[in-house]
């Protein structure tokens, strides 16, 4: 396990370089200037020059590259050109909000899903199971920006329980933390349950017609167990594969429901940035993006080995 | 009690213990949405109004303009000129700080002065006619001039895209094209930047400056008595107006800047807010005279001819109390308002433009149209104007974008074909609109002009007599002149003014009219 677990890191070096030459180059190529973003549409294209020389974009791109990569190995991603700000400084304040938005997502999604799911596969082709199978390809339909306005209208605006927008660090309290971070975990969740209750429904429903189910049964074992000891366990795999697939949909779903509710986070971050053409900032997203999305689904490797004792690295 | 009866009454009590752990709200504390997040601390570098307004919360200029446009001392408690008019004495106020607690001299002053000639277009048509700053006392300093200058004041007191504030001499030492970094940002203004609390993204924090001492006449314009009557400011960055405008209903917020058009009448039934015209604006086209078919000056008459000023502010703003038809280059309300030269101009005469279009041999090379997508004050522009321009025989090809690409493409001064561009649309604060110096499409300096890189030697002439006169009466006649001139060779044409409309709580009380959004001389209940 753990020479796969240092080969697998060993890998993720090569798909950095590639996603660092990546990142940049196509940075490069979209048009856009933050010089002349920051000079404003008054400047004369001198101050604008002026401004690209001291951001050091006059340089040739694999000169740029080479500095920038420099600096990236040893940590430093460098300075938004606008906000003047370590850009590791500001991934430092805008990842919190993310990451508990995205756990929290990750929660309701597991804690609905996952139930939901075994019950519609128990119960196939009952109400329950329809009701169920609606609800998802409800969940799929309806974009998370829509269910978010409605949800902060119904419970902030129109009940007055919860507050519209913002973020409270967990630091400030659990209570205001809780009061912002529900209604958007809410909104991002929905197609996340969504697509874990199919999957679920569809490997429990597998499961169920194994013959060790059947001698289970046999067994005298209650439904119950039956379902929990057996059945999930066995149909755990896919869709642990599919929770961990299903981190980039949670990254790009912050990047709306962070607008939406206004949350500081990196999603927010994200958006700012490639409007306004913040070179340095969106490199080391898109590194830091491609870094969480491979630990991930290293994690689910991983998982994969605990949940089924044959699988084996 | 019955499921639902339980799970509502969970719920509500889940609400309410929630509301009881937020933070208690504090008292005085201004939360406001803006118009856009603050990213550019330096408002000599910046031309953006985001970062203009901050300058009016921590900065403070040395002389500036009352509601009349009037001239009037602000930092400065006086000044003197000589009889020649070339030597002007600066007295600064008795008292004033910088927020690290140095006092102002005459030395941070002429360094703000020279950073601000080095880089602002009005600036730098002020600097050759700078012959030396001397320092007479630590509050007192002199401008000497090689001629007499008669836009010296208007420079010193510029109040919009990029205004003269006054800058402690180790910060206006930034070479003029490197923006200050926020932990530079020290002004002697009425709020201080709070450096430490600043969430890039979040929030921007001012409190209040309580060493500051207003000037003893009430607040007109940007002059007089800046009272900063709330203990804090706070810019919340929400981006979406849907959400800003939850936020200010639930009471999470106490005003929107600027609200999108559609959102207007929802804010307006709510009787806990003020819905009211506030940041006024005029739209404008700007022809490229570089490319053809805009290089040939009959053409960009016939595009002014078939223009419709009134059709584009209806389709843009729709409600007709918040638009203004206004037949002039300079703002309605500037003392240099005209409607001369503007006769048969953006009313929409097709007919006549098509005679014109014959007669200059329009052969119909398309009219390429950058339009931005992402700004819903901006984005029917493109549109609008399409509709009208092809009405008249023009071929319009519009190129949607961001607004950040469509900046790039407008700096391209190549083919349409190649990346370049034919005309383009956009809105400027009126207070840039005031006079023929500020309103800088009227630059047709063949070297220093900018986006559409116009070259008109009688244009500059008239301009260069008009910075040098003081007199108000041949000011007049030069900035009617140069309107008619326009109307000839085209910089610009103006498509009218309208106001953003703001939303605030009932609960926050502004002391006087203000030019732009300003939060000293405002109150909270």
């Amino acid at each position: 396990m753990v020479y796969f677990i240092v080969r697998r890191m060993l890998a993720l070096l090569p798909v950095l370089l590639l996603v660092a030459v990546f990142a940049f180059l196509v940075l490069r190529m979209v048009p856009g200037d933050p010089a002349a973003i920051i000079a404003g549409e008054t400047a004369t294209t001198e101050q604008v020059a002026e401004i690209r020389q001291r951001l050091g974009l006059d340089q040739p791109l694999a000169k740029q590259f080479v500095i920038w990569l420099g600096h990236v190995i040893k940590g430093d991603f460098g300075e938004s050109y606008f906000f003047k700000l370590p850009v590791m400084d500001l991934i430092r304040q805008r990842i919190e909000p993310t990451l508990a938005l995205g756990a929290c997502a990750l929660m309701i999604s597991i804690v609905i899903a996952v139930p939901l799911g075994v019950l519609a596969a128990f119960r196939q082709g009952s109400r329950i199971d329809d009701m169920v199978m609606g609800l998802s390809v409800l969940g799929f339909s309806v974009p998370g920006f829509v269910l978010g306005y409605a949800l902060m209208y119904v419970f902030a605006i129109e009940l007055d329980w919860l507050p519209v927008q913002g973020y409270t660090r967990i630091a400030d309290g659990l209570g205001p933390f809780f009061a912002r971070i529900i209604l958007p975990a809410s909104a991002l969740a929905v197609v996340y349950i969504a697509l874990i209750a199919r999957i679920t429904r569809t490997s429990v429903l597998e499961v169920l017609n194994e013959d060790y189910i059947r001698t289970a049964r046999a067994k005298g074992l209650t439904e119950v167990e039956v379902l929990v000891r057996h059945a999930l366990r066995n149909a755990a795999v896919p869709i642990l594969t599919i929770i961990g697939i299903g981190i980039g949909l949670l990254i790009g779903g912050a990047v709306v429901t962070e607008s939406v509710f206004a949350i500081p986070g990196l999603g927010r971050l994200t958006v700012e940035a490639v409007l306004s053409r913040d070179f340095p900032v969106i490199q080391a997203l898109i590194v830091l993006f491609s870094v969480a999305y491979v630990m991930v689904n290293l994690l689910v490797d991983i998982g994969y080995a605990f949940l089924d004792p044959r699988i084996r690295y | 009690m019955k499921t639902p009866d339980l799970i509502k009454h969970s719920l509500a009590a889940l609400g309410t213990a929630l509301a009881l752990a937020a933070p208690a709200v504090q008292g005085q504390t201004i939360k406001v949405v803006m118009h856009s997040d603050l990213k550019v601390f330096d408002p000599t570098v910046s031309t953006a109004y985001i970062v203009r307004n901050h300058g009016y919360m921590v900065f403070d200029q040395l002389v500036a303009r009352d509601e009349k446009g009037v001239v009037k001392p602000q930092m400065a408690d006086k000044w003197e000129t000589s009889k020649d008019g070339l030597v002007w004495t600066f007295t600064l106020r008795d008292g004033q700080e910088w927020h690290d607690g140095t006092p102002v001299t005459a030395e941070d002053c002429i360094a703000s002065i020279k950073r601000f000639n080095q880089r602002d277009a009005t600036g730098l048509r002020a600097a050759p006619f700078i012959k030396t700053y001397e320092v007479v006392n630590a509050k007192t300093f002199r401008i000497v001039l090689n001629e007499p200058y008669g836009l010296l004041l208007d420079s010193l007191s510029k109040p919009s895209l990029a205004p003269l504030f006054m800058m402690p001499k180790k910060v206006a030492e930034t070479p003029a094209a490197e923006p200050i970094k926020p932990e530079q940002v020290i002004g002697s203004g009425p709020f201080i930047f709070k450096r430490d609390e600043w969430r890039p993204g979040e929030k921007v924090v001012y409190v209040k400056n309580t060493k500051y001492k207003p000037r003893a006449e009430p607040p007109s314009g940007l002059a007089g008595g800046k009272v900063a009557y709330v203990d804090r400011v706070e810019w919340i960055a929400i981006s979406d107006g849907q959400t800003a405008l939850a936020a200010l209903t639930n009471g999470e917020i106490d005003m929107v800047e600027i609200l999108a058009n559609d959102l207007v009448p929802l804010a307006a039934k709510n009787k806990s807010l003020v819905v009211e015209p506030t940041w006024k604006q005029t739209y404008f086209l700007r022809p490229n005279w570089v490319n053809p078919p805009f290089d040939n000056p009959k053409i960009r008459q016939a595009a002014m001819i078939a223009l419709n000023q009134e059709q584009i502010l209806k389709g843009m703003v729709g409600d007709a109390r918040n638009y203004k038809v206004c037949y002039s280059t300079y703002a309605c309300n500037s003392p240099f308002y005209t409607d001369a030269g503007m006769g048969a101009m953006v009313r929409g005469d097709a007919k006549r433009a098509a005679a014109l279009l014959k007669e200059a041999g329009y052969d119909g090379t398309p009219i390429l149209l950058p339009h931005t997508t992402d700004l819903p004050v901006l984005n029917n522009l493109g549109p609008l104007a399409k509709q009208q321009l092809e009405r008249a025989g023009f071929k319009v090809e519009l190129a949607p974008s961001d607004w950040q690409s469509l900046t790039m493409r407008l700096r391209k001064k190549e083919k349409p074909s190649e990346g370049g561009w034919s005309a383009y649309m956009s809105s400027l604060d009126l207070n840039d609109a005031q006079n023929p110096i500020d309103r800088g499409s009227f630059n047709t300096n063949c070297k220093t002009s900018f986006l559409g890189w116009p070259c008109d030697d009688k244009m500059e002439q008239m301009r260069d007599a008009f910075a040098r006169t003081s007199d108000p009466a041949a000011r007049k006649g030069l900035a009617r002149e140069m309107q008619e001139r326009n109307a000839e060779i085209v910089t610009v044409i103006p498509l009218g003014e309208y106001s953003a409309v703001s939303a605030r709580s009932i609960k926050l009380e502004p002391t006087f009219k203000q030019p732009l959004t300003l939060f000293y001389g405002v109150k909270k209940k």
